[in-house]
C-alpha cells in the first residue's frame, strides 16, 4: 500500500489539476457567450439576405440564364467543407465532426476533396488520407468575416470552373450549452428560399436584376459559412466548458478518496507503531 | 415631413439604426438620394461615403460595397463593411491608403490589378468620410 507521503503528493498533483481545469471550464465559458452573441449580431443581415435572395430568385429568367451558382449539376465530385478547433480538450465533439465527416465521405464515395477549417479536421483528414485540398487554422476564439472570406472565395470558384459538384459544410451546430449537433449541408449549388407569392416585391432593380443577383451571391455563400464558422466556436467552446467542468468534478471526487485512503494509511501506520511499542514494553516488564 | 427608418447592417453587427430624413448612397451606377416614401428599389453599392440627414444633422459612414434595398418605407443597406465616422482612425486609414497605393504598383496580372484597385478604393472611401468633421449642425437638407 502506498505511503501517507506517496499519498499526499499525489492529492497535491489532483488538487493542481483541478484547479487548471476549472479555469479552463471559466475561460471556455466566456469564450462562449462571446461567440453566442457574435451569432446573434451577424442574424439580421442573413435574415435580410435571404429574403433577398428569394426575390432575385423569383424573379423570371430561363433555365439557360441561371446563374452558375444556382445551378444544379450531376454530382461527379463534391467537397466537404470540415469545420472543427484548433484545440482538443472539447470532450467528444472533434472525434464527432470528424466521424460525421469520414462517414458522409464514405456513403459519397468518388471523387471527393476535402476543405480542412480547424487543425482536428486537417489532422484527421491528412491521417485517413484524404485528398485534402486546402488547409484554414487559426481563425482564433473571434472569428471574423475576413477569416471566412478566403475559404468562400475558394469555393465559389471551385464551383464556378466546376472542379466540383458540390459543396458540403460539415461542423457542429450550437443547440445549448450542453448539446451541439453534428451536421453535415449543402452549400452549393445555393437553393434559394421558397417566396410565397404574397411576398413577392416588385423592386426596381439597378442594374437588372441578374447582375444584382450574381453580385449577391458570392456574398451569400460567404455569409453562411461565416455563421457557420461562428457556430462551430460555440459549439467548441461549449463543449469545452461542460468536458473542462467534469473534469474538475472528477478530480475534486478523486482528491476525496484519496484523502480518505491516506487517513485510513496513517491509522494504520499510528496503530501498529502503538502496537511495536506496547508489545516492547510488556517484554521488558516481562523480564 | 415623415422620417423613414435607415438600417444599416453588416455580417458581423448592426452598424446604425434611426429614423432619418435623407439618404444619399454610392449607388452602383452613381450617387443615389433616398428621401421618405421612396418606390420599392434594389441596388448594388460601390465603395464610397453614405451621408444620412437626422434632424437637420449630417452624419457619415463609410461603406466598402454592398446591397441597398428600399421597401415600405425602410431603408436597409446590406454592407460588406460599414463604419461611422466616430470609428474611423484617419491615420491609420492614411497608412491602408499607402499600402494601398503600393500594392496597385507591385501588381501584376488582371486579378492581381483589380483586388488591389479595389483596396485602393475602399481605402480612399474610408478616408474621405475619415476626415470629415465628427458632427455638423444644420446640414444642407439636399
Amino acid at each position: 500500500m502506498a505511503s501517507v507521503r506517496q499519498l499526499r503528493r499525489r492529492i497535491r498533483s489532483v488538487e493542481n489539476t483541478a484547479k487548471i481545469t476549472n479555469a479552463m471550464s471559466m475561460i471556455a465559458a466566456s469564450k462562449m457567450r462571446r461567440a453566442q452573441e457574435a451569432a446573434v449580431r451577424g442574424r439580421p443581415y442573413a435574415d435580410l439576405m435571404r429574403g433577398l435572395l428569394a426575390n432575385l430568385a423569383a424573379q423570371p429568367h430561363d433555365e439557360e440564364e441561371l446563374h452558375p451558382l444556382l445551378r444544379r449539376r450531376e454530382v461527379n465530385s463534391l467537397a466537404l467543407v470540415v469545420i472543427t478547433p484548433d484545440r482538443g480538450l472539447t470532450g467528444g465533439l472533434n472525434s464527432n465532426v470528424n466521424r460525421a465527416a469520414a462517414r458522409f465521405l464514405l456513403d459519397h464515395g468518388g471523387d471527393e476533396s476535402v476543405i480542412a477549417v480547424g487543425r482536428k479536421g486537417r489532422d484527421f483528414m491528412v491521417r485517413s488520407g484524404r485528398n485534402v485540398r486546402a488547409v484554414f487554422t487559426d481563425l482564433g476564439d473571434r472569428p471574423s468575416l475576413m477569416d471566412v472570406t478566403p475559404i468562400a472565395h475558394l469555393v465559389v470558384e471551385d464551383y464556378g470552373e466546376e472542379r466540383v459538384d458540390a459543396v458540403y459544410v460539415a461542423y457542429a451546430e450550437f443547440v445549448s450549452t450542453t448539446v451541439q449537433r453534428v451536421v453535415v449541408e449543402p452549400l452549393l449549388p445555393v437553393v434559394p428560399a421558397e417566396l410565397r407569392t404574397q411576398d413577392a416585391v416588385g423592386y426596381i432593380y439597378e442594374p437588372e436584376s441578374h447582375t444584382v443577383l450574381s453580385g449577391l451571391l458570392p456574398r451569400f455563400v460567404e455569409m453562411q459559412l461565416y455563421h457557420q464558422v461562428l457556430e462551430a466556436a460555440a459549439s467548441e467552446q461549449s463543449a469545452r466548458m461542460v468536458a473542462m467542468r467534469n473534469a474538475t468534478d472528477n478530480a475534486n471526487e478523486m482528491v476525496e478518496d484519496l484523502t480518505l485512503l491516506m487517513n485510513k494509511v496513517r491509522q494504520n501506520a499510528i496503530t501498529s507503531e502503538l502496537l511495536d511499542i506496547v508489545g516492547g514494553a510488556a517484554a521488558v516488564q516481562a523480564k | 415631413m415623415a422620417d423613414m427608418r435607415l438600417e444599416i447592417v453588416t455580417a458581423e453587427r448592426v452598424v446604425y439604426s434611426e429614423d432619418v430624413s435623407v439618404v444619399v448612397a454610392p449607388g452602383i451606377d452613381g450617387e443615389l438620394g433616398v428621401l421618405p416614401r421612396h418606390a420599392p428599389l434594389l441596388t448594388m453599392l460601390k465603395p464610397g461615403e453614405i451621408r444620412v440627414v437626422k434632424d437637420g444633422e449630417e452624419s457619415f459612414m463609410a461603406v466598402s460595397g454592398g446591397f441597398l434595398e428600399i421597401l415600405a418605407n425602410k431603408v436597409t443597406i446590406l454592407a460588406d463593411t460599414a463604419e461611422r465616422v466616430e470609428e474611423i482612425d484617419v491615420q491609420r486609414a492614411e497608412e491602408a491608403l499607402r499600402r494601398a497605393r503600393e500594392l496597385v504598383e507591385a501588381s501584376s496580372g488582371d486579378l492581381d490589378l483589380e483586388r488591389a484597385l479595389a483596396l485602393l478604393r475602399r481605402s480612399e472611401a474610408r478616408l474621405k468620410v475619415g476626415r470629415r468633421p465628427r458632427r455638423r449642425r444644420n446640414g444642407a437638407p439636399l
